[in-house]
């Protein structure tokens, strides 16, 4: 089967196979959604009509404006929160830093929705706290519009910043700490002249994982946001159209987002080109003993923290034990909640793990086979590859959504409503992710083994499969554990796309959310939290550290 | 201004172990001063105790006159050069150099010249605006040199600047590093474990055993006369015999154990008649003479400038435990090479061998000093 240009062995197949169902996938969704916001509802006739519309209505534009407002004002705070914690976590020793550590990825790890969920049990109009509080007379201001986002995104997302830079500060060689100071620079003038220098790279990028996250959520705004419009509600509900909407003025929205996370995505890839530098330690930072009342305000800063962060997770499963009667809660404890999960809402826990189990699984060998293909076999048809599978960086989940929708809605592949649907969302959204690091792993695979195997006989194939994948896959598999745990969380695209009989457990907890009855969606909120927990475990115990920056 | 340092009686320790149980040494102005000694005798420990990055848990540490043990780092005006550099990689070549100079808020005019003329010293001004990423290990060196001495520090402190080097590259450093301070006149103290740079660089070389100073002296002393064995096997190679001490007669002589006499005229008076002793010979210091010890070569190694030649003595000549029994023949004036096997007779050169106590704790030769000023 030799062909006068092409040899068509194992890799070239594999590429081509990977090329059309990006070019399925992931370019025709795109473009389509690109077009769609060209197109007149009614008529079907090209225009530009919908971006005319969006950006001469003050109601749209705002929504835009909104979301930056927001977005811009949780990166900062997670970053004000964040990097102090990275730094005394990471220069001072801190009592009970391992389980710190755990409560800190916990709340990193479990979706900003049940965070927004949590704090509504809170601090919402019916609120514990806020009955409470009512109760001796004390109003709360309301947790509801910019306020409360601002609280649920700020102290879910800073764990990310706060991850990021201590896995830098740990790259940091004592001896240039000791440096600055042999030239005569101590205290916050080094901290600010060399050791925030050295992480800033770093931060960057973490900073600009927390403005993507926070910019394509529907969870929390729609749970906790009401009057505030951001962008992905606003398309959400354009698109569901409850209202009226228009799937084609959705998909010029979602466009404009799209248009808006690419342009920051690229000014920080350029910045990090320029900008970064490699560093390894020889002697990593060694904390110190912080004793007197700079030690005591370290440690009530941490701990506060650390509770306002993880209390919120409390508040879920305390409630899913709680007496209800007609949602309603009533005095004491029951398991009534969790029958009622088991009764009507089994299914939703059977579809979480049966399509991220998929989800994972492709992910995992789309992963490394990509991930061969642009470290091994480098040339411009791998090389469209890498970067088109770098795509799902920039498509916000709830856009996601949309685009497979208005990709997949017709014959031949009407796929809406489909088990399958789900599934590609779920390997669209963590492919990229995956693939990063198992190109990162790759990198420190010599290729001499593969040869060697190859010289002894053995097929490319095999080879590949005997030799580099097994070396491969117990890197490649401590993350899909992580990304097996965003993944059972995932709310922004699925709740885009599910049917009835498709609904994930996130789905379903903002389905129960949404209809107020809070016992149910406590318990399913539990049993998502356990899952993340224990997988978070095994994670531990398989990669051999904490190490969770993705 | 570059200032002496007196380190007088001190004590480091972590925990309950104690690394430096008691050490003093004066470094004078001006001068290169190294400290050498095996892999964890402490040596990057003392450093680091005159830097400030280490406590000192007894005895004091001045510069002039000044106790320093409570100044932290920051405030001691030093120059260090870390072994891995430690050179900042966020900042390019010049910004790194410009940094001490900020810190001291020099003014900027004065800064540029300073920085220009101190890159032109370290010959690194063409890569001024790079980043120090992009720089070959040599290259780094020098940056970090010229970021520690443009600060005009009191003293210049070293560990192991070289031993990231590879061997050329260490030999040219080793005459930047020299010329430069000399250029500057500025007091340095250096760390090696390789006593061939120690010898090759240093004003006055102090070698260090276990947190313990063996001997201070001169690269030519340290070499040439050893104040114990310890000294005199660790820097080069030296043989060791036993002997016995004879006083009969003008002159002493020590007395091989196969009774071969040598007539040793700069012996200590102290010596007793019958003393045991353990007589070193250096490899370079034996010659062939008929009326020399006998031995037999078990191996040998060419090595162009001279052969190495691995001996074996009757029993109960040399002490045990002693890696090889060595003679270095030069070529320069040599008949014949020998074979592995042969018999070969060596005589010890009486100027040269030294001679120490049986606890091989102190030199017997006259006006060996342990420190030397
Ligand atoms: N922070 C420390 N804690 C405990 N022991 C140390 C520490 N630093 C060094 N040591 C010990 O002190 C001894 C001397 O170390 P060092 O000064 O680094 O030796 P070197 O002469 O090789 O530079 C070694 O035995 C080392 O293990
Ligand atoms: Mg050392």
């Amino acid at each position: 089967m030799t062909n006068k240009k092409i040899r068509w062995d194992f890799w070239t197949i594999v590429t081509v196979v990977i090329l059309a169902l990006f070019a399925i996938f992931l370019l025709y969704p795109l473009i389509s959604l690109f077009l769609s916001g060209f197109k007149d509802t009614e008529t079907g006739i090209w225009t530009m009509d919908n971006y005319a519309r969006f950006f001469s209505k003050k109601y749209y534009k705002s929504a835009l404006l909104n979301s930056f407002k927001l977005t811009i004002s949780v990166t900062l705070v997670a970053i004000l929160l964040g990097v102090p914690l990275a730094y005394f976590m990471s220069f001072y020793k801190i009592k009970g830093k391992g389980i710190l550590e755990i409560l800190f990825i916990i709340s990193m790890m479990s979706p900003n929705f049940i965070g927004a969920y949590s704090w509504i049990l809170l601090l919402g109009r019916s609120g514990t706290v806020t009955q409470f509080l009512k109760g001796m007379g004390i109003h709360m201001p309301s947790i509801y519009g910019f306020g409360g986002m601002l609280l649920v995104f700020a102290l879910k997302l800073y764990p990310f910043i706060y991850m990021y830079v201590s896995g830098a500060l740990k790259k940091i060689d004592v001896a240039l700490s000791e440096a600055a100071e042999s030239l005569g620079c101590g205290g916050l003038r080094k901290v600010f002249t060399v050791i925030m220098p050295l992480v800033t790279p770093t931060l960057i990028a973490a900073a600009l994982l927390v403005f993507m996250n926070c910019m394509a959520d529907f969870g929390t705004p729609a749970l906790i946001g009401e009057g505030y419009r951001v962008m992905p509600t606003l398309v959400y509900s354009e698109f569901v159209g409850e209202t009226g909407g228009s799937a084609n003025f959705a998909a010029c929205m979602a466009t404009i987002m799209v248009v808006v996370t690419a342009t920051i995505f690229l000014i920080q890839k350029w910045y990090v080109n320029t900008k970064s530098f490699a560093m390894s330690s020889m002697r990593p930072i060694q904390p110190k003993a912080v004793h007197g009342i700079k030690g005591f305000l370290i440690h009530l800063y941490i701990y506060l923290l650390a509770a306002t962060s993880i209390i919120p997770q409390c508040m879920v499963i305390y409630t899913s034990f709680r007496a209800t009667k007609m949602q309603v809660f009533v005095d004491g404890f029951s398991l009534e909640s969790y029958r009622k999960v088991f009764s009507t809402a089994v299914q939703s826990i059977k579809n979480t793990y049966l399509y991220c189990l998929a989800a994972i699984v492709i992910i995992i060998v789309l992963g490394m086979l990509i991930a061969y293909l642009a470290v091994r076999r480098k040339n411009w048809l791998t090389n469209i590859i890498d970067t088109i599978a770098m795509f799902p960086y920039i498509v916000p989940g709830s856009v996601l959504g949309i685009t497979l929708l208005i990709a997949f809605n017709h014959p031949p592949m009407m796929l809406a409503g489909s088990a399958i649907i789900m599934i590609i969302s779920l390997v669209i959204r963590r492919q990229a992710y995956t693939l990063r690091s198992s190109s990162a792993i790759l990198y420190q695979i010599s290729p001499s083994m593969e040869e060697a195997a190859i010289s002894l006989g053995d097929s490319p194939s095999m080879s590949f499969v005997k030799v580099t994948a097994k070396m491969m896959l117990p890197g490649v598999a401590s993350g899909a554990i992580l990304s097996w745990i965003t993944l059972i969380n995932e709310l922004s695209s699925s709740v885009m796309l599910y049917t009835a009989g498709t609904r994930t457990m996130s789905v379903a907890i903002y389905n129960e959310v949404i209809r107020a009855s809070y016992g149910t969606a406590a318990a399913l909120a539990t049993i998502l939290t356990i899952t993340t927990v224990v997988s978070l475990l095994i994670f531990f115990k398989v990669s051999g550290n904490k190490d969770v920056t993705m | 201004m570059s200032v002496s340092i007196g380190i007088g009686n001190v004590v480091k320790k972590y925990g309950d172990l104690t690394i430096i149980p008691d050490l003093s040494a004066y470094i004078k102005n001006g001068e290169f001063f190294t400290l050498l000694g095996p892999s964890g005798c402490g040596k990057t420990t003392l450093l680091r105790m005159i830097a400030g990055f280490n406590s000192i848990e007894g005895g004091t540490i001045k510069f002039d006159e000044e106790v320093i043990n409570d100044i932290p780092a920051q405030k001691r005006n030093i120059g260090m050069v870390f072994q891995s550099y430690a050179i900042f990689p966020h900042l390019t070549v010049r910004q790194n150099v410009e940094y001490g100079l900020k810190i001291r808020k020099v003014p900027k005019d004065k800064m540029k010249d300073r920085i220009d003329e101190i890159l032109k010293v370290v010959k690194i001004d063409e890569y001024q605006d790079r980043l120090p990423e992009r720089l070959s290990g040599g290259q780094q060196q020098r940056v970090a040199l010229a970021r520690a001495i443009v600060i005009h520090p009191q003293v210049l402190l070293m560990d192991e600047p070289l031993s990231n080097l590879d061997a050329k590259l260490r030999i040219e450093m080793r005459s930047a590093i020299r010329d430069v301070q000399k250029q500057v006149g500025i007091t340095t103290v250096y760390v090696t474990h390789d006593q061939e740079e120690a010898l090759a660089i240093s004003d006055r070389i102090a070698v260090m055993k276990q947190g313990i100073i063996q001997q201070i002296g001169s690269p030519q002393d340290i070499y040439a006369r050893p104040y114990n064995a310890f000294v005199s096997t660790f820097i080069g190679h030296s043989n060791l015999f036993f002997g016995t001490i004879k006083k009969q007669g003008d002159v002493p002589t020590v007395v091989f154990s196969n009774g071969y006499q040598v007539s040793m005229p700069n012996l200590v008076d102290t010596v007793t008649e019958g003393q045991k002793a353990v007589i070193s010979v250096r490899p370079e210091e034996f010659s062939l003479n008929e009326e020399g010890l006998e031995c037999e070569i078990i191996s040998r190694t060419f090595l162009g400038k001279y052969t190495n030649y691995f001996l074996r003595f009757p029993d109960g000549m040399v002490l045990d435990n002693q890696p090889s029994i060595e003679y270095s023949q030069d070529l320069g004036h040599v008949d014949r090479i020998f074979g592995v096997g042969e018999k070969i007779r060596l005589r010890p050169n009486p100027n040269k061998i030294n001679v120490f106590t049986e606890d091989l704790e102190r030199s017997l030769i006259k006006d060996v000093k342990k420190y030397d000023e």
